[in-house]
């Protein structure tokens, strides 16, 4: 059962070095309340593993959305993402040699986390067959099945996951809202422990049973973001 | 032709290529400009990677919700009515899947082996590739729109320079000077740009081209 703690007894969780997934496409579905405690606290050396680094402006223009946050703090020593071109920081910290980048195919990316999660050994996919990208770490090999070649890709987990919905329910049962589910959903499978920020915390059976995205059995702690 | 007239000239070429109904992912920049070049009649269904079905382009300042809806490319969006909300790993397993029609994107590089090279110039723009690799490896149809040349240097070659996309993926290529589709005998100029004479648009282009049989204009 998920329990219920603050944004600051979740962040209290998550020790320096930890590895973590972040639900979120340019910031849109980060848990943003979550990513500002942990801004603020300073967490170190994280390996943060996201489609992007956000943006540098939120859509209303505050500085810094989501995990740029932490970007620009310098807590995020390894990032494991698709594209980063929206958030200069990154290539800046990459060029100093301070932050270190995995590029993935976005499909691969979500593929590779699904499998992580789901207890597979690996995704077969045609794409980056032929790039630079055949040649990378998280690519176990080139598989012909049938005379097609495909890129056998590893599975990726994370110690954490920290996703944002807009209800999640007393059971942990989390319904997203727009665009904002994008990874989480995935995510909230491939990692040790899974913390949830809600924007809206609401009674069970408020959520009907076919409008759950994520099973609150994958979730373990529940930070009230606070807009009930 | 005016600087400022080649994106909507390309944009509306490509248009010409979509049919109604038609799902199709377009890339940021010069593909974004295509729907408003859609005869009537015509409406597609934008798919956006970052997990939006039925993407409308066009949205009212009182359809936007920045905080919760975006575009694939971090852009406030919307949805039309009748589409629908997906998370990364459907929308990706869609356009591996074939269930994209078509995808426009532009391109820094292209060679006569339909080999594209769009995502990264090593020691100086590393951006990702984001969604780049999977749309092209699993779209029905790849359409390249991009200008000719980048200031005058070329970027339809023999063989891609930079690290590439994706191999054999390109089907079309249009540009404010013509037509290239990738056949079996090879690139094929089928269609140009009056403005430009046959020798201007070889010039332009390093890979080998094949003038098609029923070569005429644009439009």
């Amino acid at each position: 059962m998920a329990k219920f703690i603050t944004a600051e007894q979740a962040a209290g969780l998550i020790p320096d070095g930890a590895s973590i997934m972040f639900g979120g496409f340019m910031g849109c579905g980060n848990a943003h309340k979550l990513i500002e405690v942990l801004a603020r606290k300073g967490t170190k050396n994280l390996t943060v593993i996201s489609n992007d680094a956000a943006m540098l402006k939120g859509p209303d223009g505050s500085e810094f959305y989501g995990l740029a946050k932490l970007v620009h703090n310098k807590q995020v020593k390894k990032l494991i993402a698709t594209h980063v071109g929206l958030n200069p920081e990154v290539a800046e910290q990459m060029n100093e040699g301070t932050m270190e980048v995995t590029l993935i195919p976005q499909g691969s990316f979500i593929e590779m986390i699904r499998a992580g999660g789901a207890g597979l050994g690996g995704v077969l996919t045609p794409t980056g067959l032929g790039t630079i990208v055949q040649d990378a770490d998280h690519v176990h090999s080139v598989v012909e099945i049938d005379g097609r070649k495909y890129l056998l890709e590893r599975p990726m987990r994370a110690d954490f996951a920290v996703i944002c919905g807009h209800k999640i329910d007393k059971a942990g049962n989390v319904w997203y809202k727009g665009t904002t589910r994008n990874f989480s959903q995935m995510m909230a499978t491939a990692a040790d422990v899974v913390i949830a920020e809600a924007d809206h915390v609401v009674e069970c059976g408020e959520i009907a049973p076919e409008d759950v995205v994520t099973s609150g059995i994958l979730v373990k702690y529940v930070v009230d973001g606070g807009e009930a | 032709m005016e600087k400022s007239e080649i994106k909507g000239f390309i944009a509306a070429r490509v248009a010409k290529e979509l049919k109604d109904g038609d799902v199709v992912n377009l890339g940021i920049g010069l593909p974004t400009l295509i729907p408003q070049y859609l005869p009537k009649g015509v409406n597609l269904v934008l798919q956006s990677e970052n997990g939006i079905i039925g993407t409308n382009p066009y949205p009212t300042a009182a359809e936007l919700d920045p905080v919760y809806v975006v575009d694939a490319g971090g852009q406030p969006a919307a949805v039309n009515v009748g589409g629908s909300f997906i998370d990364s790993s459907v929308s990706f397993g869609l356009i591996r899947g074939g269930h994209v029609d078509c995808t426009v994107l532009g391109a820094l590089e292209v060679d006569q082996e339909g080999n594209l090279a769009n995502w990264i110039i090593p020691g100086k723009k590393v951006p990702g590739m984001g969604g780049a690799m999977d749309l092209v490896v699993g779209a029905k149809k790849v359409i390249v729109a991009m200008e000719h040349t980048a200031r005058g240097s070329v970027k339809i070659l023999k063989k891609c320079r930079l690290p590439l996309t994706a191999i054999h993926c390109v089907d079309m290529i249009v540009t404010e000077m013509g037509v290239m589709k990738f056949t079996e005998e090879g690139l094929t100029l089928t269609e140009y740009n009056p403005e430009f004479t046959i020798d201007q648009i070889k010039e332009a282009t390093e890979a080998e081209m094949i003038l098609s049989p029923d070569l005429k204009t644009m439009f």
